[in-house]
């Protein structure tokens, strides 16, 4: 029987009403006892005091790229990335090669994840065949093998038939059909955000338009078929208005918004000398649209903070900005500079913060949140609000390095990750292997 | 005394006394090309690449002459267009000139920021021969070059650059270069071929030809590519000349003296008529004599004349 207590850390779990100083008893994989003085000789003990202990976090938006792509980041390296960045979960999006659009292929990250994952792995499926955009994929059997969502990511999905049966269809499996919203004939295949900077930097611009049309359809299908629509990576501030006004109505849609989106805009890129670790799809927006996503994602318009954590490797962004792949790595940077950027600045609650990065997440695939209660599954991230630390490539332990934020100096880390009751990460460093 | 850079990427980071520099060390270098013998041995030795990944015979020869003039060896090496996508990449491109030694690379790209990304790894200096939809500095050089030519000055002007704006590297390199002397900018052209933001640099943008062109002293016509009607950023190269074509009437609102410009080459009958291309008002030959004075005064300032250094 392993046991693990955390000592003297602020608990808090805004969901279950927890905001105390205690101790936290892990038993095998389940929080066994919270109280003050806990002792225990036979559990390791991890001194949690200055420190924050939450629920565990949970990433919605992960590029594995296992299988096809090994060499920019797999299962192993991936969540080793994640239990770095304080994540229990992630989700793993399907854009793999070949395409995860079959039970046989869901089972195949479930099963390599058991043997190799440092922290939960759920995959989702893809929306239609292939990605292709045409031919439902078989939902129901990759739900059955353990898919906890549809997306076509990498994709819009284009046709909105397609989507509409889709919503329709996945409904009657209780999961969400996560859309990346990209008109292409407005993105036309820019470089970044369509405004003053693309003009200054000469670089191909990406209306948001692109976004904001392909978000009101989503939700006016969404709204017409009573199916769960997710949107990926919001990244503008009439997305945010659309979102904030069908939720109103009622209408079942659920957001996200990346760290890079909340933190950094195309100012930034044309500051940057045309650094491709600064290319995305979406592409950072204007101040403007990073104001109120940040409004947005406080007020719980836009649910969940995910990181689309992209790696590529240095080949693909060694290249023209106009010709690089888009895409930046997330997961070992996420919690810093969520708290550096927002948290330390007064912009979003710490409450807010572990709603948006450990409740809502699991919320929205209709999981059963993790919690700080006894009984619950041992899921647990401990934050280090103070911490001052520079992001850097040598430490990071994904295969990819394409981060905008290196050399930055963060405030704020995760200090450890404890994932069904094992310790994974402690102090940055990695546990348990 | 030389420029304090080694490279040569755009208007925009350039200073008005660089500028000015550029531009008087043009004029010595416009005497150079009036004379019989038109070679002098400044740049003996030194190894100039043209490394165009587009195809442009005009810029190339403006650029090649100016080095055969000042004695450097040029070589041009072509790049297929699908070399950029596939094949060597820009940055073993780079590595290769390294070792070979070259001084200075001319680069044409379509990409806005690849010379940005080859002046970063190379020691040897870039010149930027034009980079996608963002600058075109030598050709923005010799606008102004024959703009002071003709106006005696570059400031106190109101000059309009009519068409395709969004597209331009054209546009963006003038513009910028007229702002550093306070001339007053304008721009004109469909409302689907102009660019977000211009305002906010303290360019007037308008899509009334007229208004821009009234009390105009310089009218700067952008080459318009016809390609972009299929497009549909326009309905019809008729109805582009209709509204947007360069005309003896329009330019009745102009000064007296108004001078024209276009980068060539002309689309007659479409973005200007020959009428006003023919006329003593246009200086687009003189455009192309100083083209070659420009590209010499900088490969000069950037090779010869000091300052090669970071
Ligand atoms: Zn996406």
């Amino acid at each position: 029987m392993s046991k693990l207590l955390l000592k003297g850390g602020r608990l808090l779990d805004p969901r279950a009403g927890v905001d105390r100083v205690a101790d936290v008893l892990i038993t095998d994989t389940v929080i066994a006892a919270i109280g003050e003085d806990l002792t225990d000789p036979a559990a390791r003990v991890v001194d949690c005091r200055g420190l924050v202990v939450t629920p565990g976090f949970i990433d919605l938006h992960v590029h594995l790229r296992e299988p096809g792509e090994e060499w920019k980041e797999d299962i192993a390296s991936g969540t080793r990335a994640a239990a770095r960045g304080g994540f229990v979960a992630v989700c793993a999006v399907p854009n793999t090669r070949p395409v995860i659009d079959n039970a046989a292929l869901v089972r195949f990250v479930v099963e390599k994840a058991a043997r190799e994952a440092a922290v939960k792995v759920w995959p989702y499926g893809a929306v239609t065949k292939g990605q292709k955009g045409e031919e439902l994929a078989e939902l129901g059997e990759m739900a059955a093998a353990g898919a906890v969502g549809f997306t076509d990511d990498g994709h819009p999905i284009e046709r909105a038939e397609v989507m509409r049966l889709a919503l329709l269809y996945a409904r009657q499996f209780g999961r969400p059909v996560l859309d990346h919203a990209e008109d292409r004939s407005l993105s036309q295949d820019g470089a970044m955000h369509y405004g003053r900077f693309s003009t200054l930097a000469g670089l191909r611009g990406y209306d948001p338009l692109a976004e904001e049309v392909h978000v009101a359809r989503d939700v006016l299908l969404a709204e017409a078929t009573g199916g769960h629509v997710h949107i990926m990576h919001v990244s503008t501030a009439r997305s945010v208005e659309i979102i904030r006004q069908a939720k109103a109505r009622g209408v079942r849609v659920t957001a996200e918004v990346t760290p890079h989106h909340l933190a950094l805009t195309d100012e930034d890129v044309a500051g940057s000398g045309y650094d491709t670790n600064f290319k995305m799809n979406p592409p950072l927006r204007s101040a403007e649209d990073r104001e109120a996503l940040i409004a947005g994602l406080a007020d719980g318009t836009i649910d969940c903070v995910a990181t689309d954590h992209a790696p590529h490797h240095r080949d693909d962004k060694e290249v023209e900005f106009g010709l690089a792949k888009n895409g930046v790595v997330g997961l070992e940077t996420a919690v810093g500079v969520v708290l550096d950027a927002l948290v330390r600045t007064g912009r979003l609650s710490l409450e807010r913060m572990i709603l948006a990065m450990s409740t809502r997440p699991a919320e929205v695939l209709g999981l059963r949140p993790p919690s700080l209660r006894v009984g619950a599954e041992a899921d647990v991230t401990v934050l280090d609000l103070e911490k001052r630390w520079i992001v850097r490539a040598e430490d990071m332990v994904s295969r990819s390095r394409n981060s905008p934020f290196l050399g930055r100096e963060l405030v704020g880390a995760p200090a450890a990750t404890v994932v069904s009751g094992r310790l994974v990460m402690e102090g940055g460093r990695l546990v348990g292997w | 005394m030389g420029l304090r850079r080694k490279d040569l990427l755009g208007l925009q980071d350039l200073t008005r006394e660089e500028i000015d520099l550029i531009l008087d060390t043009a004029e010595s270098m416009r005497e150079i090309i009036d004379r019989p013998v038109k070679k002098v041995p400044t740049l003996r030795g030194k190894v100039i690449v043209n490394l165009f990944y587009e195809p442009s015979t005009r810029t190339r020869n403006s650029f090649e002459l100016a080095a055969k003039y000042l004695s450097a060896d040029v070589q041009s090496v072509a790049v297929a267009q699908s070399s950029v996508q596939k094949g060597e990449t820009l940055l073993d491109t780079a590595r290769n000139l390294e070792v070979m030694g070259a001084d200075l690379v001319i680069m044409r790209h379509s990409e806005g920021g690849a010379p940005h990304f080859l002046a970063r790894r190379l020691r040897a200096g870039v010149v930027n021969a034009g980079d996608g939809i963002h600058e075109h500095p030598t050709q923005g050089l010799l606008d102004l070059f024959t703009i002071r030519r003709r106006k005696g000055r570059l400031s106190g002007l109101k000059v309009a650059i009519v068409g395709d704006i969004l597209h331009s590297r054209v546009a963006r390199s003038n513009i910028w270069g007229l702002l550093k002397y306070g001339s007053e900018v304008w721009v004109a052209g469909p409302a689907t071929l102009l660019p977000p933001g211009l305002e906010a640099l303290g360019v007037h943008v308008t899509h009334d030809l007229d208004e821009a062109l009234d009390g105009a002293d310089v009218v700067n016509v952008l080459r318009i590519q016809l390609e972009r009607q299929q497009k549909g950023l326009f309905p019809s190269v008729h109805e582009y000349a209709r509204f947007w074509g360069i005309t003896p009437q329009r330019l009745a609102a102009c000064k007296e003296d108004v001078l024209v410009l276009h980068p060539g080459p002309m689309n007659r009958g479409v973005e200007i008529t020959s009428e006003v291309a023919d006329s003593h008002r246009a200086a687009i030959l003189e455009q192309v004599t100083g083209g070659v004075a420009v590209r010499m005064a900088v490969l000069y300032l950037l090779l010869g004349g000091g300052g090669t250094g970071e």
